[in-house]
């Protein structure tokens, strides 16, 4: 469970690039939600993301996370309660590390890292079956450096390290948008998969209508650093990109953003 | 008229400097290729591990437990310059500077003037120039112990978190790893096997001195990226995390048998620490350039005017 009451945040305060980003923000997520966010850029969703992650502090509200209030924790120390796929590929793995390296990392998310061995041959064995799971040719090559894989491949992994250990929250970035279609139609299938299969509350940002509609039971649209629309239950099931540019109009009073990328239908 | 004799009886005690000049590479290692932090503290921790062994040494104290003392002098230095680059936030070159102008002082009022000696034939010393064949078992002991010591340290979940760190950041705190904690653990670990360094340095030449650091780093640097380069024409992938510091040691063996040879062939030893940066900052652009050549836009241009 999430619950976010109204967080703001301004970037570089009281400079000439001032911004505003989040502009009283409050949502709550039940367990096993799986909730899309869309909106333009600079609508505030990675920003949205990145504070319950702790990137930085927020300025004002409060975040909880299965009713732990986690606004005062560092990053570092929240991460126990997250898992976390990024927009770029680079960002989710060591590159210099081996594949099942990365594994035995996230694998020890939240725990105290001792002198213990950093990876033991039980969690060898136990990472080649989770590749295999993946089906994308991986499991023979657990002891490859991560460097040398595609970012198909990448965010693949990147995506098995957020959920090796079950995370209370999952937080899903634009994590296909620097992917080709056909990659970025494979890891999104391996993430609604992982989430349905595990029951996981996940929160997912995307450029892509389709996308948000499709997946999911509840879709949130962001504009300029507010909620602006919240869409859950039978309305999100039955909803079209028609209807979501319509209510974006009746929500904002405006058109939607002519933002090329936001209004890609497939 | 060069004596070819004259150069073999020198190599030995090349060898014997390199290895343990080699135990500074692998801690210079640890910063620049795992870490990857320029770490400048080497220059000040090397002269500190002098400083605080020839000082204890004088006092009464066994030479090798002398150098339980340097490392832990090399130790707290490199924890000083963690500290002022996460936890202060200055960028990691400009802390390891600071620490090394203030590690000046420090050295200055450990040993109380600019240098000190200790003479081999009052002092039972761990290794000396007087013994070369004794210096070099030595000094391989000690590396071997070090190399397995820290094959087995990077092997741990703590040492996971210190690679992790020093590869990707983000990475590391979204996999709940405390960044700044990791790169203070790695900093004083390196800086301790500099100050380990410095203390079997001055036993061997028999004196420490306050710039016996002046350099280090570069021959540090030299050594690792030689290393690095002869490792991987050697052994190429099959080089793994244990080979890949034998090789950084390897490295300062064939740096100071490369001295020991051009100071044969007549260069000046003023020239010495030039010779040392021209050779380093070939090393260093050796890669970048064959990358250039590869891709470069004076190649665009031609290729774009010949079609």
């Amino acid at each position: 469970m999430l619950e976010i009451r109204d967080i703001h945040k301004t970037f570089n305060k009281g400079t000439i690039n001032e911004k505003v980003a989040l502009r009283g923000v409050s949502l709550r997520l039940e367990d096993g939600d799986f909730c899309t966010v869309i909106g333009g850029n600079g609508a505030g969703k990675s920003t949205m993301l990145n504070a319950v992650a702790g990137v930085w502090p927020v300025d004002e509200g409060r975040i909880f996370i299965d009713d732990v209030d986690v606004t005062g924790l560092p990053e570092f120390k929240r991460a126990k309660y997250l898992g976390r796929v990024f927009q770029d590929p680079m960002t989710g793995t060591a590159a210099t590390m081996e594949l099942r390296e990365n594994l035995a990392l996230a694998l020890r998310r939240g725990q105290r890292r001792t002198l213990k061995w950093g990876i033991t041959k039980a969690e060898k064995e136990r990472f080649i079956r989770a590749l295999e799971t993946f089906d994308l040719g991986l499991e023979t090559r657990s002891s490859i450096k991560v460097g040398m894989l595609s970012g198909g491949q990448r965010q693949a992994v990147t995506l098995l390290m957020a959920t090796l250990k079950r995370p209370r929250l999952l937080l899903l970035d634009e994590h296909t948008a620097a992917l080709d279609p056909k990659t970025a139609q494979k890891v999104l299938e391996l993430s609604d998969k992982i989430i349905e299969e595990e029951n996981l509350t996940a929160m997912m940002v995307t450029h892509n209508m389709r996308d948000a509609i499709n997946h999911g039971n509840r879709l949130i649209m962001m504009n300029e650093g507010q909620i602006v629309l919240d869409i859950s239950g039978e309305e999100k099931k039955n909803l079209t990109v028609e209807d979501l540019l319509q209510k974006f109009e009746d929500v904002s009073g405006e058109e939607f953003s002519n933002d090329s990328a936001l209004l890609s239908k497939n | 008229m060069l004596d070819i004799m004259a150069l073999l009886r020198s190599l030995p005690p090349s060898i014997a400097q390199g290895i343990i000049w080699g135990i500074m590479a692998i801690g210079v290692y640890i910063t620049f290729k795992i870490l990857d932090f320029a770490d400048l503290t080497v220059d000040g921790s090397l002269a500190l591990g002098g400083s605080v062994a020839v000082m204890l040494i004088l006092n009464g104290m066994p030479p090798g437990v002398a150098l339980i003392f340097a490392t832990a002098a090399g130790l707290v230095a490199g924890l000083v310059t963690g500290i002022l680059h996460t936890l202060l936030g200055i960028p990691d070159i400009l802390a390891g500077i600071l620490s090394q102008i203030a590690l000046y002082s420090i050295n200055m009022n450990i040993m109380g003037k600019s240098n000190a000696a200790i003479s081999v034939d009052n002092y039972h010393l761990v290794v000396s120039l007087r013994y070369i064949n004794a210096a070099i078992i030595i000094g391989l002991i000690f590396l071997a112990a070090i190399v397995c010591i820290l094959y087995w340290f990077f092997g741990t979940e703590l040492g996971y978190t210190i690679r992790a760190t020093g590869c990707n950041e983000a990475m590391s705190r979204a996999q709940g790893i405390n960044t700044n904690t990791a790169k203070i653990i790695g900093l004083a670990l390196s800086n301790g096997l500099v100050g380990l360094s410095g203390g079997l340095i001055a036993q061997y030449q028999g004196y420490s001195d306050v710039n016996m650091g002046r350099g280090a780093i570069v021959i540090g640097l030299a050594a690792v990226i030689i290393g690095e380069v002869i490792g991987d024409a050697l052994l190429g992938k099959r080089l793994n995390f244990a080979g890949r510091l034998t090789f950084a040691a390897i490295g300062a063996v064939i740096y100071y048998m490369v001295i020991t040879f051009v100071l044969w062939l007549g260069l000046p030893s003023q020239d010495m620490k030039l010779f040392s940066a021209i050779v380093v900052a070939l090393f260093l652009a050796v890669p970048y350039l064959r990358s250039k050549s590869v891709s470069s836009f004076k190649k665009a241009a031609r290729k774009g005017a010949s079609s």
